[in-house]
């Protein structure tokens, strides 16, 4: 298996040296779908400039960025491209041994379910087979390494891939049952993002799966693991922030960092909701609306851990592309993290109702995105409108795609325990529907 | 006996009597006006006109109450001691005055309104004193001073030293704003005269009329109070209030085809008397030979004296006319100083100034641009540095890594840069370097910025004219060709003396570059509503959806026993007796 990985890494690296050095490059790294106030390049350089001249990065409101990010590119500034092409590298690798871990994983608990006769006896074609699970961690780094949104946004030297790994690296940690890697770089993706903060559920639900401690609200094991893992997950948040305070004696970088990511002052237009919606906002309504929106990414969590909470993992699937949709100011980089995992769910493809559409819908918005910015930016003709109703029917796009993989992995689980041939009380042949 | 009383009574008041005067007299400060008039022809063809009306008073404004005004204005005076102003430099200009074909101004102002102050050390909160302060001139000027606010404030470290005296520099004590796009008309203009204490009734304010001086390509008028020392001991402070005016009649916009000006063509009026209440009023016209050739200039009526100085590095001749002196309306109840040129103006004589700037936008769309400033020093043989200092609103963010300045061909580093990078919403950027010009050089500065998206109710009402850009400043001292000697400031014309020169051998210019206009990218403002209602759609469904999934459960269709439709259809066949549905 790791001759093919090596060989899709080197096409992927391959091709971005070869965007790198064309005259594509400075296009890319301008473009707002791929590089927003949070995670743009220019910005990155503006606040290394600005700490050079002796002012403070986050005494403006250009800079964003974590002072981990200050701290990284200080010394590396000058290998810039070389540590993006690094950075994706790890991040497919490291989703290439989740995923490995991970079919191990479910193929040993449906071994025990067929042996606890848990499944219906004519489900044989929906069980997973390892010939068919052979491929799927390859199929995810390719996916991942060479998606045009990841290779946009590394040619781009968005930040977003810095954040996608250090997730990825999460996950991989999460799925090999270490506790205290997985609450460290789950506190780093908090500390970078803020958003991740929801993955806390799912991981928490995997390693208890794992440690077979069952998910009962009045078990005592349930609250001590809990406790273990959220102490872990917070200590280590508090040790990077106050590091974080070491590197310019100074608390500026939390309101420059997470109350430009919760109060969402700068209308930048990107692929998201927020910035037309808050563009238009009567100013007597803007707080309101800014903390309903913040809720609307966090208050999923819940639910879907009350129903996903035998299946964790896909929990952290829905819930990472939760946060791509609906985060303050999303990036093509952000999809792609979320994409990666697909091939994960091939086996559902059978149930998926509008999937040819959806992906029509999403590869015309992605092609329609430059040509409407365009439009509006330099030709005069078009307006802002154009642009948005792109960004809402890619949001669409991308939330219809997330619901129906939920509801064909739902209707799955439903057959696998009630059986594949469903007949009506009088032998013809039955609908499923959701009541 | 009782007229004896009566005489001793009437003694003793002749005896008090005067003593409260004297010692009124002794309490009573001495004030004193100047009003000068200076017409220059400039190299184009146009000629400016400068008002200077100087009130001098030795009175401590700051300490003591002072309740009798005499000439200086209650209102300036009265704001000064309560908000505690150290000086006080307030423009109000409409035009550009273009340096590359006029000459070195004598004093620029940006165009739109230009407000600075430094305020005394023992005012505690600067800000809210500036606001005040912005406020209230906001009022007496009818101008729309009061849009002074955080957004356009800013606290320069180096370019605006005070002009007058001053002990400790802390520059926190100075607040600079400009706003590009105020207007300057009659309504400014009629509050301004009201602070003459002559009025536009007597003296050189009757040319002073709002039809006339608004006919112009650069009409400028400002205030500056600052404290000066009463005498060459400097031992006690007296306070100057300086209102100029100076405007630029043109022959395109005056209509008139010839060249030829006279104080009727350009005021419609002419100089009656002097103003009662000023000790000096004089009227200087510019008649300095260009290439040490023969006057160009003919001026009638013969002037009561020329006077010969030094004026920005250059040796200049000045016929005078003292409108005190009897001599002068003598022959004439007015007068009508008309100008004649001698010989046509050739184009090629046109003397370039030794330092002149121009800025622009660059780039194309409304996502980037950006703002090149270009620095020509004309001096031949000598380098000088200048301070450069730019404001830029918030919405334009710049990139200082992009910072490029490029003198012949090569980078050329400033010594000193003090960037203050803008807040959103709260304070505008500030960029101050000290660039050095060589000598016969062009410098190119250029920033890149980016244009934000702002609020749909953050834009002016006509937000597809843009947003304009202040003026940035140049301040220089220009090295200057003739050796320059220290004279009496009191003997001295006015337009000579309103900025310090340390020494002989330079001149200090402040020039600004012209004001941008900018376009942002707009949302479409008829769209609120729709907005709303389409995102929230969006979220909607994607709520809608999840909830959908996450509360229902797959079950199997139960075989519906029809509707209401159905029923009643298979009771009306019950009743014909056809098989039911």
């Amino acid at each position: 298996m790791a001759a093919p990985l090596v060989l899709v890494v080197l096409a992927a690296v391959t091709v971005r040296a070869a965007l790198f050095r064309s005259s594509l490059a400075a296009f890319i790294a301008e473009r707002v779908e791929v590089a927003s106030p949070l995670n743009a390049w220019k910005r990155v350089v503006e606040g290394l400039a600005l700490l050079d001249l002796g002012v403070s990065p986050y005494s403006g409101a250009i800079f964003h960025e974590t002072p981990l990010i200050i701290y990284l590119f200080h010394f590396l500034i000058e290998y810039a491209e070389l540590v993006f092409m690094i950075t994706d590298v790890l991040t497919a690798v490291a989703l290439y041994l989740a995923i490995q871990d991970f079919n191990k994983v479910v193929f040993k608990k449906q071994k025990l379910l067929i042996e606890l006769d848990k499944y219906a006896p004519d489900v044989a074609e929906l069980i997973q087979t390892p010939m068919e699970m052979h491929y799927i961690p390859l199929k995810v780094a390719l996916f991942y390494l060479l998606n045009p949104y990841t290779v946009m946004s590394c040619v781009a030297k968005s930040t977003c891939a810095i954040n996608n790994s250090v997730i990825a690296l999460f996950i991989l940690a999460t799925i090999k049952g270490s506790a205290f890697l997985s609450a460290v770089f789950l506190a780093l993706a908090t500390y970078q993002s803020l958003y991740p903060l929801t993955l806390f559920a799912p991981a928490l639900l995997y390693l208890l799966q794992r440690q077979f401690i069952p998910i009962k609200l009045k078990s005592k094991s349930f609250w001590l693991y809990t406790m273990q893992y959220a102490s872990l997950y917070l200590c280590s948040l508090v040790v990077i922030i106050c590091l974080s305070f070491f590197l310019l004696n100074s608390w500026d970088f939390i309101p420059s960092v997470y109350g430009f990511i919760l109060s969402v002052p700068d209308l930048t237009p990107n692929i998201g909701l927020f910035w037309y919606f808050f563009a238009e906002m009567f100013e007597h309504f803007s707080l309101f609306f800014v903390c309903v929106f913040q809720i609307n990414v966090f208050f999923y969590t819940i639910p879907l851990a009350i129903k996903l909470k035998e299946h964790p993992v896909f929990f952290m699937f829905v819930q990472i592309a939760i946060i791509s949709v609906f985060k303050s100011y999303p990036t093509v980089g952000d999809v792609a993290l979320y994409m990666a995992f697909l091939p994960v769910w091939s086996h559902l493809y059978r149930f998926l109702r509008n999937i040819f559409i959806l992906s029509c819908v999403l590869i015309f918005c992605s092609f329609l995105f430059p040509v409407l910015w365009h439009l509006w930016i330099y030709a005069g003709s078009a307006n802002s409108n154009f642009y948005y109703a792109i960004t809402l029917t890619f949001n669409i796009g991308q939330i219809l795609l997330i619901s129906d993989y939920f509801y064909a992995f739902l209707r799955r689980e439903y057959y696998l325990t009630h059986g594949l041939h469903l007949t009506r009380q009088d032998g013809t042949e039955a609908m499923l529907v959701l009541k | 006996r009782g007229m004896a009383a009566a005489a001793v009574l009437l003694l003793l008041l002749l005896v008090a009597g005067p003593v409260p005067g004297r010692a009124g007299a002794g309490r009573e400060r001495r004030d004193a006006l100047r009003e000068e008039l200076l017409l220059s022809p400039l190299p184009t063809g146009d000629v400016a006109a400068t008002f200077q009306f100087r009130t001098r008073w030795d009175a401590d404004l700051q300490r003591g109450a002072v309740s009798h005004y005499r000439l200086f204005p209650k209102a300036l005076g009265r704001l000064v001691a309560a908000l505690g102003v150290r000086e006080l430099h307030l423009a109000l200009t409409q035009g550009f005055w273009r340096t590359r074909f006029w000459g070195q101004p004598p004093l620029q102002a940006p165009a739109g309104a230009e407000l600075w102050v430094w305020f005394q050390p023992t005012v505690t909160d600067v800000d809210r004193a500036w606001k005040e302060l912005s406020n209230i001139l906001s009022g007496i000027f009818c101008a729309s001073l009061n849009f002074i606010d955080s957004t356009n404030t800013v606290t320069p470290t180096a370019s605006f030293k005070p002009l007058g005296l001053a002990n400790g520099t802390d520059h926190h004590l100075l607040r600079y704003a400009v706003l590009p796009r105020e207007v300057v008309c009659t309504e400014n203009l009629t509050p301004w005269k009201k602070l003459l204490p002559c009025g536009s009734k007597a003296g050189l304010a009757v040319l002073l009329k709002a039809e006339r001086l608004f006919h112009s390509s650069y009409h400028s008028q400002a205030v500056h109070i600052r404290p000066v020392c009463q005498d060459a001991s400097c031992l006690a402070v007296s306070w100057e209030l300086r209102q100029t005016l100076t405007v630029v009649f043109d022959i395109f916009s005056s209509g008139q085809g010839k060249k030829d000006w006279s104080l009727f063509k350009m005021f419609s009026r002419t100089l009656t008397d002097a103003c009662p209440l000023a000790s000096q009023s004089k009227v200087y016209v510019d008649i300095s030979p260009k290439n040490k050739e023969k006057e160009l200039l003919e001026v009638t009526p013969p002037p009561t004296s020329v006077h010969e100085a030094v004026v920005q590095g250059d040796k200049k001749t000045y016929a005078v006319y003292d409108l005190l002196s009897p001599s002068l309306f003598n022959t004439s109840r007015s007068l009508n100083v008309q100008l004649k040129w001698k010989r046509p103006q050739d184009s090629s004589e046109m003397p370039v100034p030794v330092l002149h700037a121009q800025r622009y936008v660059g780039g194309y769309g409304l996502q980037t641009g950006d703002i090149c400033t270009l620095i020509y020093n004309t001096h031949p043989y000598r380098a000088f540095p200048v301070i450069l200092l730019e404001t830029v609103p918030w919405y334009l963010r710049l990139y200082v890594h992009t910072l490029t300045i490029i003198t012949k061909g090569k980078e050329n580093k400033p010594s000193y840069i003090h960037y203050q990078p803008a807040q959103d919403r709260r304070r505008p950027h500030l960029l101050e370097m000290l660039i050095q010009l060589p000598a016969n050089s062009i410098t190119k500065i250029t920033i890149q910025f980016e244009r934000a998206l702002l609020k749909w109710t953050e834009y002016p009402p006509d937000p597809n004219h843009g947003f304009y850009v202040g003026s940035s400043v140049l301040s220089a001292l220009v090295p200057s060709v003739i050796a320059m000697k220290d004279v009496d400031v009191e003997q001295s014309p006015l337009f000579t003396s309103l900025f310090p020169s340390s020494d002989g051998s330079s001149y200090f210019v402040r020039l600004y570059t012209e004001p941008l206009l900018v376009n942002l990218p707009t949302p479409d403002f008829s769209m609120p509503y729709n907005v709303i209602c389409l995102t929230c759609t969006v979220v909607a469904v994607c709520y809608g959806s999840f909830y959908n999934l996450l509360t229902r459960t797959f079950h199997v269709e139960e075989p519906s026993r029809g509707g209401l439709a159905k029923r009643l259809a298979n009771v009306i066949r019950k009743f014909r007796g056809v098989p039911p549905l």
